[in-house]
């Protein structure tokens, strides 16, 4: 039993026409094509639209992030504006680029969290956005958000977030925390 | 001495033009290639007024300014070269034709300075009725004079290419030189069709001769001549400039950068600059020979001579500041036209390349100009 070997028919066959051989005419389609967009775009910039798709990075964002984009990281606060950390080096262990840098301290007025970070630093030209930091945290004092940091900068020590920037998270609302924090000891 | 003082002045504003143009062309190029594809293109680079926090940023029109900088910072490594005067040489042989093609170009009609400056009597009476063609030198072989400078712009781009001891800059040099003199043929032989019509290689008598009116009608325009000849010309001459579709000798996937390849920092700028600035001469010299040179349509050194005998008469200083802001609108709208060309169409191959030229243009271009030989013969006859 033979089975007609079915061979594909193609909309565009790879053939030229004489008309498409004689080269000019193609051109000038081309070029009129191509002119065209520039002169639909030119007329959207003339008369204050944009003509391009481009996003203007530092000074433009765009709108479509994804609500559980793991843009960058936040420390979260105690209802007294501390941050939440007790520095106990879970998420700097995690860390499979190994970007987060703790430092402890101890404060014997506070009982219930004598240790503390002095220092919480991550250096956002390693991070890999895992947000394995997120679950290893036992505290849920580590969370990541969707805006992304002001990355744009001349020198890669720009791009280290330290403890004043993480602990600018303040929402009016959050369903495990008590915020926004009250302040004071 | 007053020939010495409008020489000069003409001489500033030619040169002037041209850095200009070559300037402003690198951000024309980028923003009109963003604008064609959709994107914003060039616009960081702003020049911030000292002591304030203005900045002039102008859709970064001072890209060009940046680059030239960077250009002239850079360091000016040099190769091992066995020639190292033919490699010092090259970029200039190669600059230096392009702008003084631009000496026989008209880009105005006639100056009368004694008309011009009748308010100032003085200067007025030092001119006397003396009168100067808007050209830097009137030469009655202006065309010729252009086809024997470009063709040493070939010259800068061989030795370039010899002198650089890198296969990828003399297989560069090898490709340039047959390119461009295969296309210099073509773009003689289409010219000559024109020549024919017009009875004449003086470019300032052609210009002229296109303030006429063709069928009572039209335009005496070359492109209404030789509309044959105007599309063939400009292939050649874009093929001449290197640029693509026919940038062959500086094709950076297969050459890296072709002929100069080793040259770096501001000899490298210049082989650019030389590009830009012939984008500028080849719209000068279309508008010249086929877009009806430094007039509006109908119009002479005298005001409008339009089709049904109606005849306006201009002053003279209003018709020479027209003629000369006509021909930069002309030339930039030529520039603007070779820049769509090269974001549109994808490059040839080799000998796709020579092919085109010597088995398609040719002979085009000869069946041409045999057509005009006839007709003209027949007209005159």
């Amino acid at each position: 039993m033979s089975v007609p070997r079915l061979r594909r028919e193609y909309w565009n066959s790879p053939t030229m026409s004489w008309w498409e051989r004689s080269y000019l005419p193609e051109i000038l389609r081309g070029l009129s094509i191509t002119g065209g967009v520039f002169v639909r775009n030119m007329a959207k910039w003339m008369t204050g639209r944009k003509g391009a798709l481009t996003t203007y990075y530092p000074e433009e964002r765009r709108a479509d992030y994804s609500p559980i984009n793991r843009g960058k990281h936040v420390l979260t606060q105690r209802p007294d504006g501390r941050p939440q950390c007790v520095a106990c080096n879970l998420c700097a262990t995690v860390c499979p680029a190994k970007v987060i840098e703790i430092e402890a301290g101890f404060d014997p007025e506070d009982v219930a969290h004598p240790k503390f970070p002095v220092q919480f630093t991550i250096d956002y030209s390693r991070c890999v956005f895992c947000g394995l930091c997120v679950e290893a945290c036992p505290e849920d004092a580590i969370r990541m958000v969707p805006e992304v940091p002001s990355f744009p900068g001349a020198d890669r020590h720009d791009m280290w977030i330290s403890l004043p920037e993480l602990l600018t998270w303040n929402p009016q609302s959050d369903v495990a925390k008590p915020y926004p924090p009250k302040g004071g000891r | 001495m007053q020939d010495l003082v409008v020489s000069i002045v003409f001489i500033s504003y030619a040169i002037g033009v041209l850095m200009t143009f070559g300037l402003v062309l690198t951000w024309v190029e980028r923003k009109q290639g963003a604008v064609m594809s959709d994107r914003i293109g060039a616009n960081r680079a702003y020049l911030r007024i000292p002591f304030t926090q203005v900045k002039l940023v102008w859709w970064g029109l001072f890209h060009g300014l940046a680059d030239g900088m960077k250009m002239l910072l850079k360091e000016d490594w040099k190769p091992d070269s066995y020639d190292k005067l033919a490699y010092a040489l090259a970029p200039w042989v190669a600059f230096a034709p392009v702008l003084l093609v631009f000496a026989v170009i008209p880009f105005g009609g006639t100056l009368r300075p004694g008309e011009l400056f009748a308010a100032m009597p003085a200067v007025a009476a030092w001119f006397g009725d003396r009168t100067y063609p808007l050209t830097i030198a009137t030469l009655d072989a202006g065309l010729l004079v252009i086809f024997a400078f470009g063709g040493i712009t070939i010259i800068g781009a061989m030795l370039a290419g010899w002198s650089s001891s890198n296969k990828f800059s003399l297989l560069g040099a090898l490709r340039a030189g047959s390119q461009m003199i295969s296309y210099e043929l073509i773009m003689g032989l289409t010219v000559l069709g024109l020549v024919l019509v017009y009875g004449t290689v003086d470019l300032r008598n052609i210009a002229q001769q296109q303030s006429a009116t063709l069928f009572g009608f039209l335009p005496a325009w070359g492109v209404f001549y030789q509309p044959f000849a105007a599309i063939l010309f400009l292939t050649a001459a874009v093929a001449e400039n290197k640029r693509i579709p026919f940038d062959l000798p500086e094709a950076e996937s297969e050459l890296i950068a072709g002929y100069f390849t080793e040259y770096s920092a501001m000899k490298m700028g210049l082989f650019m600059f030389a590009e830009f600035i012939e984008i500028a001469i080849i719209a000068a010299l279309f508008t010249t020979l086929f877009l009806g040179g430094y007039n509006l349509p109908f119009m002479t050194d005298d005001g409008f001579d339009l089709p049904g005998g109606v005849t306006v008469t201009l002053n003279h200083g209003l018709v020479l500041v027209t003629q000369v802001v006509v021909f930069l609108v002309k030339v930039f709208l030529m520039c603007s036209f070779q820049i769509l060309v090269r974001w549109s169409l994808p490059r040839f191959r080799y000998d796709q390349l020579l092919r085109f030229a010597w088995r398609f243009m040719f002979p085009l271009a000869l069946i041409n100009l045999v057509v005009t030989v006839l007709v003209v013969w027949a007209v005159r006859a």
